[in-house]
């Protein structure tokens, strides 16, 4: 039988706070630190302890970072979830599981291989302590799987050594654990399967993490010297790297005091509202939050907005509306996020979608947020910012200065002649601001929600109103040439596809796939709103878009329409919202089906 | 507070303080509440009471909500910024100004609508973190900007200008302030100056969450028989329990109050606290035994007024997190980014 390397789907069902993540972690570490390219997903409950959970890892030599569906091994660990576990299997996959208890025959496949371990067995006469034997069953499932798949055994060893670092009474019974389960493969097993891994260089340069550490760690890089943040999920690990990284990295050296302000505040409200009065007042700040968040932060949003205060918000999106799937995926929040607050209100949103560009964005934002004076709203979602994904190493220009935008000093302010906070001065629609208590005599101004003119005084004068608003649709105009642009691959097809933020993760395996197919397309990955120039042609360029995206109502599509008066006929759906992160083959199955349907022609390749 | 436009100009033998300035300096802009309006008081109370502590005018935030009383930051001190921010909001808005800079001189105005209904929570979260700030709140009982409606400060059975009762227990933010951990907490009356000024100035130089309720009445909707915050009600129920003026580091103690009754507290900035007792019996420095007081006599009908609790040692937000002394926006990117060579290692633990 042939053997296939470093290219399978591997998912492990275990019940929530069993302490399987750390195990299922240092599979996927082992993996990583052999070179081989690694996607991890961890799919989880709203619940503390005793749900079920999934943890799934998509190993691949090509570097398909997206998710696949299928499943290639199943490590089966929780009785629960044993029948929808064992029918997920793809035909031709394993299924390895506890045989201390034998497998119910109705739950047999033909179609399978099944790899049976007495691991709860193996573990009775060696740990008395119930809890440590439940905790150790993950190990051993681990040991074994390095003997079924060929994983280095010195990699995870190396990974225990260290992990457990301190704390040693630790190291014994895990590496003992990981024999149990290598030894029992080897010996009892058909090992290694004729699914292996082997090192690679594939890997390349590349670090491991998960969005929402870097974004925490952007911020400390780009400067943001106030967080203020209320607990949600998937958001709150950007609150916390944000904190670990600055314990560490913003420490005081003389008088061990932090160079930073962090806040648990009472709820999103405040948190904005923290966020605006900070900025207002001159440092550096930023919030994250999720959907729910967004919508409890809207006031404020439109109160930056007119009142022109920088401010950075994270939105982590997960499945809405309402609560909705709280520890799901999507990217629903778009339009909501575009046009927070009544009256006219937009707001220029960035779209990640790797970690290096949550860590660049973190520092973008900051400096955007600055420079147009208004909130910027980054979106990621659960999928970038939960998830740990390969990532190019983050990097800094130790020259780079932080824009803090238009601001006068008490100098400036002597040689300025007139001081108007919204007078357009330089025709960008953006004015100059004073921080307070720069200036004894000059500078000092009225910062409100309402109406006002061009040096701050409370009007009611429609005219003066249309005015000042006319001027921050200027500022809008502005902000379109310094957001990221678009990324855009060009081979002057006459089909293009359209995305954004993770949707980008499976699309290298869906335009491989596609290109097999006969269906060859140009790609434009939107990078923030509002658009750009260079969107604005690639639509221009194309007969046809496919607009790929996580949501149910086509929410970019809705942006492109509505802000570039695209022909809604030119722009076609691709949409995936069941929760989990949208595959390769849903949008080749998609892209082709509507060919079909269409009788769209292909290209297929002359054979010499 | 300034309701009839004043030429920029003054007369030159108009009284200069410490740092050569006169109280016109601290004013603000022409004033657009009703003519007779407590809150006018209470402006021009803190721009005496800023002027006389010869404060440098432009360093203080002014922030405030939404309300009559929001309004009243641009009728002083304009050579600050202000912010009028969102209903109910000042607070959050406040902490964020706080922890920017340090330095600067908060000042939060609100109202009973805008602390004690839509941002009672923000109220007593800002007063549980402790920052360091003159939180104010002009309490006239009632929504002057829509027209009368009660207020949730607003007494049980008081009427409004139309007769109607109202039926809901009232709200007293002296007791929330107390409870959640304000350390200075005062009422006062918008009638009442020779008590308010000297109260402003000790709550400035507070170090902590100074609080102060002023009962402010409305003189379009909440000034008659029945009401509870008229200027007669309040003028006949008041009971005041300690006065207290702030006296700076470098100043000859001098008072006007009966000798005997006074103690001096020394502050840890070198200026003194002088505390004045009307109430023999009464205790300011005992938080619970304060709350048991304002409640009792609330429950007779009475309006404690004064100085109700001070801890001269109390700590503020800035002290609990452990925030370095220099302002947080002053901070460059030698201060917060920690550069290259340092990413790099971080990309190390990251592979």
């Amino acid at each position: 039988m042939s053997i296939k390397y470093n290219d399978f789907v591997i998912r492990f069902a275990n019940v929530n706070g069993s302490g399987s993540a750390s195990a299922n972690g240092m599979f996927a570490k082992a993996l990583f630190r052999m070179g081989i390219p690694v996607a991890t997903r961890n799919i989880f409950p709203s619940n503390i302890q005793g749900l079920p959970t999934w943890f799934e890892v998509r190993v691949s030599e090509k570097g398909y970072l997206g998710r696949r569906e299928g499943v290639d091994i199943m490590v089966a660990m929780n009785a629960e979830t044993l029948v929808e576990d064992v029918a997920s299997i793809s035909p031709g996959g394993y299924l390895l599981y506890d045989n201390s208890k034998p497998l119910a025959k109705a739950l047999k496949r033909d179609d399978i291989h099944e790899i049976a371990i007495p691991i709860s067995s193996m573990m009775l006469p060696e740990f008395t302590d119930p809890k440590q034997r439940s905790l150790f069953k993950n190990i051993a499932y681990l040991g074994a799987l390095a003997g079924l798949l060929n994983i280095e055994f010195d990699v995870i060893t190396g990974m225990v050594s260290t992990q457990y670092k301190g704390k040693d009474a630790l190291i014994q019974p895990n590496i003992r654990s990981l024999e149990l389960g290598r030894d029992y493969a080897l010996n009892y097993l058909n090992a290694p399967l004729p699914l292996q891994v082997r090192r690679s260089e594939a890997v390349g340069e590349r670090i491991m993490i998960d969005g929402n550490d870097a974004a925490g760690l952007g911020s400390v890089y780009g400067g943001a010297t106030v967080c203020a943040w209320y607990p949600i999920t998937p958001s709150t690990s950007v609150a916390e790297s944000f904190e670990n990284h600055s314990n560490v990295l913003r420490i005081d050296k003389e008088t061990g005091q932090k160079k930073f302000a962090f806040l648990q505040v009472e709820d999103e409200l405040a948190a904005i509202g923290v966020v605006i009065g900070a900025a207002w007042n001159g440092a550096r700040s930023f919030t994250a939050t999720s959907g729910p968040g967004i919508s409890l932060m809207s006031e404020f949003l439109g109160l930056a907005y007119f009142a022109e205060i920088p401010a950075v918000i994270w939105d982590i999106q997960r499945s809405g509306p309402s609560t909705g799937m709280p520890t799901r995926t999507q990217q629903g929040d778009l339009i909501g996020a575009a046009y927070a607050s009544h009256g006219d209100t937009k707001h220029p949103l960035l779209f990640p979608s790797t970690p290096k560009e949550c860590f660049d964005f973190a520092a973008k934002a900051l400096d955007l947020a600055d420079r147009l004076q208004t909130p910027i709203m980054v979106l990621s979602d659960l999928e970038l910012g939960m998830n740990d994904n390969l990532s190019e190493p983050f990097e800094w220009d130790d020259s780079r200065r932080y824009d803090r935008g238009k601001v006068l000093s008490a100098k400036d302010l002597d040689e300025v002649e007139i001081f108007g906070r919204y007078l357009d001065v330089d025709g960008d629609g953006i004015g100059y601001r004073t921080y307070p208590g720069t200036h004894p005599e000059k500078g000092a101004f009225f910062t409100r929600g309402t109406s006002r003119d061009e040096f701050a005084v409370y009007t009611e004068s429609g005219e003066v109103y249309q005015r000042n608003m006319e001027r921050l649709q200027k500022k809008w105009q502005t902000a379109r040439t310094l957001v990221p642009a678009a990324q855009i691959v060009d081979k002057s097809q006459s089909v293009g596809v359209l995305y954004y933020g993770t949707t980008a993760l499976p699309m290298p395996e869906a335009l491989d796939n596609l290109t097999q197919n006969g269906i060859h397309m140009d790609t434009c990955r939107v990078r923030a709103f509002p658009f750009g120039e260079e969107v604005e042609q690639f639509i221009a360029s194309h007969d046809l878009i496919f607009v790929a995206e996580q949501n149910r109502d086509g929410q970019m599509r809705t942006l492109l329409i509505n802000e570039l008066q695209t022909n809604p006929s030119k722009l076609i759906s691709v949409l995936y919202y069941a929760g989990l992160s949208i595959s390769a083959d849903t949008i080749t199955d998609q892209i082709s089906d509507y060919y079909i349907e269409n009788k769209l022609s292909r290209v297929t390749e002359v054979q010499s | 507070m300034t309701f009839v436009a004043k030429p920029k100009v003054h007369h030159p033998k108009l009284p200069v303080n410490e740092i050569g300035l006169t109280r016109r300096d601290y004013e603000g802009s022409v004033s657009t509440l009703c003519a007779g309006c407590g809150h006018d008081s209470v402006s021009a109370a803190i721009v005496q009471a800023c002027a006389e502590l010869s404060l440098p005018p432009h360093r203080f935030a002014k922030v405030s909500g939404i309300g009559c009383s929001s309004k009243t930051p641009s009728y002083f001190l304009n050579k600050s910024h202000g912010f009028n921010s969102v209903h109910g909001r000042m607070p959050s808005v406040m902490t964020g100004s706080n922890l920017a800079n340090r330095d600067l001189i908060g000042v939060g105005v609100s109202g009973d609508g805008d602390s004690a209904s839509i941002g009672f929570g923000q109220f007593a979260h800002i007063v549980r973190r402790r920052i360091n700030m003159l939180y104010l709140v002009d309490n006239n009982g009632t929504y002057g900007l829509t027209k009368g409606q009660f207020s949730a400060t607003n007494d049980k059975g008081s009427t409004s200008k139309k007769g109607v009762p109202n039926l809901y227990e009232p709200i007293d933010l002296v007791s929330s302030a107390l409870q959640i951990g304000a350390s200075f907490v005062a009422r006062s009356f918008s009638g009442d100056k020779k008590q308010l000024v000297p109260l402003i100035k000790a709550a400035l130089m507070h170090k902590g969450m100074a609080f102060i309720d002023v009962i402010s009445p409305c003189v379009a909707f909440n000034n008659h028989s029945g009401s509870t915050k008229s200027y007669e009600f309040v003028r006949d129920h008041i009971h005041n329990v300690m006065d207290a003026d702030l006296i700076m580091a470098h100043k000859e103690v001098t008072a006007d109050y009966a000798e005997g009754s006074r103690e001096d507290v020394a502050m840890p900035d070198g200026s003194t606290l002088q505390l004045y007792k009307v109430d023999a019996d009464y205790d300011p420095y005992d938080r619970v035994g304060a709350l048991n007081y304002v409640q009792r006599m609330q429950e007779k009908g009475e309006v404690v007024t004064g100085l109700l609790y001070v801890d001269p040692n109390a700590v503020e937000c800035h002290d609990i997190m452990d925030t370095v002394s220099q302002p947080l926006n002053e901070l460059t990117e030698a201060d917060l980014c920690p550069g290259s060579d340092t990413l790099e290692a971080l990309n190390q633990r990251y592979r």
